[in-house]
């Protein structure tokens, strides 16, 4: 059975027919051809789909677009200025080298912005923990948690 | 000109694309009249098939078509190849028993190939797979490799005995028993090293598509060389010639050596593609990948290492069992013996080794190379051992290696390797004093006032990089060319777009190759493309693993960098009307000795392509040089690593309090991603050593199926690393380089269980050392 779900995503107002069962993730991937949201898993472990929704990061893999109707969404596509400018997460991600094969890195910046908004200056040790949901295989972690900490402050300046 | 680029922390040219959502990575890859498909997978580790019923799974909606191995037999497909042959102790070839794309007859893993189902959405073709009934006969199993060659263990191949691929060794077994003989002290260990699932976060994908237009494929593979899998697809298992397939591989989600090899599902994709005449696209889910993604390590080792009275080492002796899995993957033959025997030396001049290697079948996912392949499970060895001779013979660990360390060049191991340089008391100094080895005592005295265990390890690994000179791989049994080639290609406006063969799947080969390309032809880095990862457009490769791309890949590019300099050098020559013998190239320009004459690349360039004033009699237009190298020898990347854990006897829980890594890669490029790459391979060797391990049960179930059972490390499990180099430049390749992307992997799990049996007072215990083994060793020790 056909579904019709609408939504905002990245700001523009969009809807999709779709079967009941169809995850957010694949409204967003497959009919938005948004593709810089990753499917990493099937048991919500490796955070690689993070989105933010009504600006909280959710795990787009473990929901489905039902559960998104008339919600504002943005994925990594909405994060940079319109002129592409990158995002205070994004450069410090790219400053502190915390990205490697860039698979992960889409959810680990939309799960670091929302951190971010509400941690303006996180320790090494709450970086860590706020990290439970994401799993990268290429860093070692060591330099994404370098740049979320810078990425957190240069928010908190306004930058 | 700026500074040099070589040596200078640039930032990624890739990161741009990757932060905003832009990456192509294969399942990006939307071909127009897409259809999908999904395997029927085997539930059972061992078992006949009887039937397969597909009515009900032809009737589900959307379905195109189902192709079981019957399909490919009649299609004459041929079976997945091993690019490595062994010969055994006995003269003869290894045993390689046929490995189907799609199961003729027999399951023998669970994630084994029965059918594919090709449907117009992923979801229907997911639901039809479901539809597949296949009657089994189930087959008693075996899953461990130590008791694969057991009398009355079942049977997997009907052309391997004894469920043997080969028994291989290497080194000369008397000398090395004498030895043994007049020893004073022999150390003697008993080794598993945990097998190991690899994990790239993006997952496999392949997707296929045949043209009836030009009677062509294209193949869209998340694959580490794109060229070496169109080779081994069009010659050994389609019968293709090569001109009608292209393989593209653009943005690769982490590899760690899972997607070198051919697969069974890029196979199936690309012929279903030419039967439905539509683009067929799989895409692995998590659960397939940890079934079916090749494996690594899974060695069962007794390892002996024989001394004299005052450390210094006689001989070594060891004998292995590797466990290949159901069948040969690509390399599979080759890491427990070429990749892993010849570094039994280490750092070290142990005169005679010995090593004989059992490589079995069992019914599980077959093993291949995992990052490291082979060096890390020899580092293993070789460290646990120094480690646990030094304890002992009450000797410093430190002390027993720099007792033991070989300082002269180039070194000739009793175990087929020639080292050309190195400088291990050098890495290991610089590892002590950036590790504050000195207040080690203060701190254990302080863990140990808070009730906490304290131990510190050491691991100082070698490894064999920059795979390989060809003709020293073909002797060993190599069926392939090792070698790289690189083609720069000069804009009329003196841009350049440089193409290699070498393949990048995180480690930012757009950067470092094009800090080489701007710093040589003297121009800014932006001016430079690298271009990778598509037959189509690159000429030919060998692609990534064994460390090899900068070391091997970086030369060819290098050498062709030398032939457009060299052609460069003739037309500025005559623009300027000078003796080519006259001219400089230098900081980007041509200058006339002694003159103020000058000619910039761009300018020469330009008249390379409007050949207006040309020396037409010499040469043709045009500025675009290709090159292939082959190098004259591995390069020895080598470290030393001290790692410093806490544990919480209460708990068994492991605290990483310090890791230092010292490196010697030679010549560095880029030190911010030569440094991410260390951080990553220590994590995923830390990840060996504290939280990862495949787990099957008896029926040969995997129990380890997911990120929620196989525990990949978080960003909690790790701390910040403490890591620095030491150079000594290779010596024989024209960048001085040796390869960095495996030693963190090849090194740590060495240094923490080290690290950790220290801090237990034990000889050994397995890995991984999770808290409930921890806790039980030092239960185990207590009531001992």
């Amino acid at each position: 059975m056909a579904v019709k779900v609408s939504l905002k995503v990245n700001g523009k107002s969009v809807s999709a027919e779709v079967e009941e069962r169809t995850l957010l993730v694949t409204v967003i991937r497959e009919n938005l051809r948004l593709t810089g949201t990753h499917v990493g898993c099937d048991t919500a472990q490796c955070g690689a789909c993070t989105v933010s929704m009504n600006g909280k990061a959710v795990k787009s893999c473990s929901m489905l677009a039902m559960q998104a109707e008339g919600a504002d969404v943005m994925t990594i596509e909405g994060v940079a200025k319109p002129d592409g400018t990158l995002h205070p997460m994004q450069a410090a991600f790219k400053e502190h080298h915390g990205l490697q094969c860039g698979f992960c890195t889409p959810g680990m910046v939309m799960n670091a912005i929302d951190y971010a908004k509400h941690h303006p200056d996180p320790t090494e040790e709450q970086i860590r923990e706020a990290l439970e949901g994401n799993l990268c295989r290429c860093t070692g972690y060591h330099n994404i948690v370098k740049a979320i900490g810078a990425g957190a402050r240069a928010m908190a300046a306004g930058k | 000109m700026g500074a040099p680029l070589i040596g200078a922390r640039v930032e990624r040219k890739e990161d741009y694309r990757f932060l905003t959502g832009a990456g192509q990575y294969t399942d990006d890859v939307e071909l127009p009249r897409q259809s999908y498909a999904a395997f029927v997978r085997s539930p059972h580790a061992h078992a006949v098939i009887k039937k397969i019923s597909m009515v009900k799974a032809k009737a589900s909606a959307g379905v195109l078509a189902i192709y079981t191995g019957e399909d490919f037999a009649a299609a004459k497909l041929g079976g997945l190849p091993c690019g490595w042959l062994i010969t055994d102790v006995n003269g003869q070839p290894m045993k390689e028993p046929p490995h189907p794309c799609l199961a003729q007859g027999k399951v023998r893993y669970v994630g084994d190939q029965v059918a594919i189902v090709v449907a117009e959405t992923q979801a229907q073709a997911r639901d039809a797979a479901e539809l597949v009934e296949v009657d089994y006969e189930v087959l008693p199993a075996v899953v461990d490799g130590s008791k694969a060659t057991a009398k009355d263990a079942p049977q997997l191949h009907e052309g391997a005995p004894d469920n043997t691929c080969y028994v291989w060794a290497i080194g000369d077994k008397a000398a090395t028993d004498a030895a043994f003989a007049k020893a004073a002290h022999v150390t003697r260990l008993d080794l598993i090293n945990n097998r190991l699932i690899p994990n790239a976060i993006e997952p496999r994908v392949a997707n296929g598509s045949y043209s009836r237009a030009d009677d062509s494929y294209t193949l869209y593979v998340a694959s580490q060389n794109p060229h070496v899998e169109r080779l081994l697809m069009t010659a050994f298992v389609m019968g293709l010639p090569e001109h009608k397939v292209r393989v593209v591989s653009q943005d690769v989600g982490g590899g760690f050596g899972s997607k070198i090899y051919l697969y069974a599902e890029d196979v199936a994709v690309t012929w279903a593609s030419k039967q439905v005449n539509r683009p067929v696209k799989w895409t692995s889910d998590r659960s397939e990948a940890f079934l079916t993604d090749a494996h690594g390590r899974d060695h069962h080792t007794i390892a002996e290492l024989a001394m004299d009275k005052d450390g210094h080492f006689l001989g070594m002796r060891v004998k292995t069992t590797a466990n290949v899995g159901a069948y040969l993957s690509t390399f599979a033959s080759c890491v427990p013996t070429i990749l892993y025997a010849t570094l039994l030396a280490g750092q070290y001049k142990t005169p005679v080794i010995h090593c004989e290697v059992t490589a079995v079948f069992t019914n599980t996912t077959p093993v291949d190379a995992y990052r490291g392949a082979g060096r890390p499970e020899a580092t293993y060895v070789v460290e646990r051992l120094v480690e646990t001779a030094a304890r002992e013979m009450k000797i410093d660990p430190a002390d027993i290696r720099r007792r033991n360390f070989i300082t002269a060049f180039p070194y000739q191991t009793p175990v087929a390797l020639m080292y050309d340089i190195g400088d291990y008391n050098a890495t290991m100094d610089a590892a002590q004093k950036l590790g504050d080895v000195a207040g080690y005592p203060a701190r254990k005295k302080a863990s140990e006032a808070k009730g906490k265990l304290r131990g510190l390890g050491y691991a100082a690994y070698i490894e064999a990089c920059g795979i390989a000179p060809s003709a020293v791989a073909g002797a060993l049994g190599a069926r392939a060319g090792l070698f790289e080639a690189g083609e720069v290609r000069v804009h009329p406006t003196g841009s350049v777009t440089v193409f290699t063969g070498s393949h990048s799947h995180g480690q930012g080969h757009e950067t470092t190759f094009a800090q080489v390309v701007a710093d040589r032809l003297g121009m800014p880095i932006e001016n430079v493309d690298i271009v990778h990862g598509d037959t189509s457009k690159v000429l030919f490769g060998m692609g990534t693993y064994g460390s090899r791309s900068i070391a091997v890949g970086g030369t060819a590019i290098v050498k062709a960098l030398d032939k457009v300099i060299a052609k460069g050098k003739k037309i500025a020559a005559h623009l300027m009307e000078a003796a080519e013998s006259d001219v400089v190239f230098e900081n980007g320009a041509y200058t006339v000795a002694g003159t103020d004459k000058k000619k910039m690349f761009g300018e020469v360039a330009f008249a390379a392509y409007v050949p207006h004033n040309y020396p037409h009699d010499k040469l043709e237009p045009g500025l675009n040089e290709n090159a292939f190298y082959d190098p004259a020898n591995f390069t020895f990347p080598a470290g030393t690593y001290v790692c410093e854990v806490e544990v919480d006897p209460e708990t068994g829980v492991v605290k990483i309090e310090k890791f230092t890594a010292v490196d010697d890669f030679g010549n560095i490029i880029n030190p911010m991603i030569v440094e991410g790459q260390v951080h990553g391979g220590l994590t995923q060797g830390i990840g060996q050593a504290l939280t990862e391990g495949c787990q099957y049960d008896a029926s040969g179930q995997l129990l380890t199926g997911s990120f929620m059972d196989y525990c990949l490390p978080r960003a909690s499990d790790v701390p910040f690393y403490q890591v620095d180099t030491r150079v000594t430049a290779c010596t024989h390749n024209p960048l001085g380089v040796k390869g960095c992307g495996e030693a963190g992997a090849i090194g740590a799990p060495a240094a923490l269980m080290n690290a950790i049996t220290d801090a237990l007072g034990v000889k050994d215990m397995p890995m991984p050392a999770t808290p409930q083994t921890v806790w039980r060793t030092l239960k185990n020790k207590k009531a001992a």
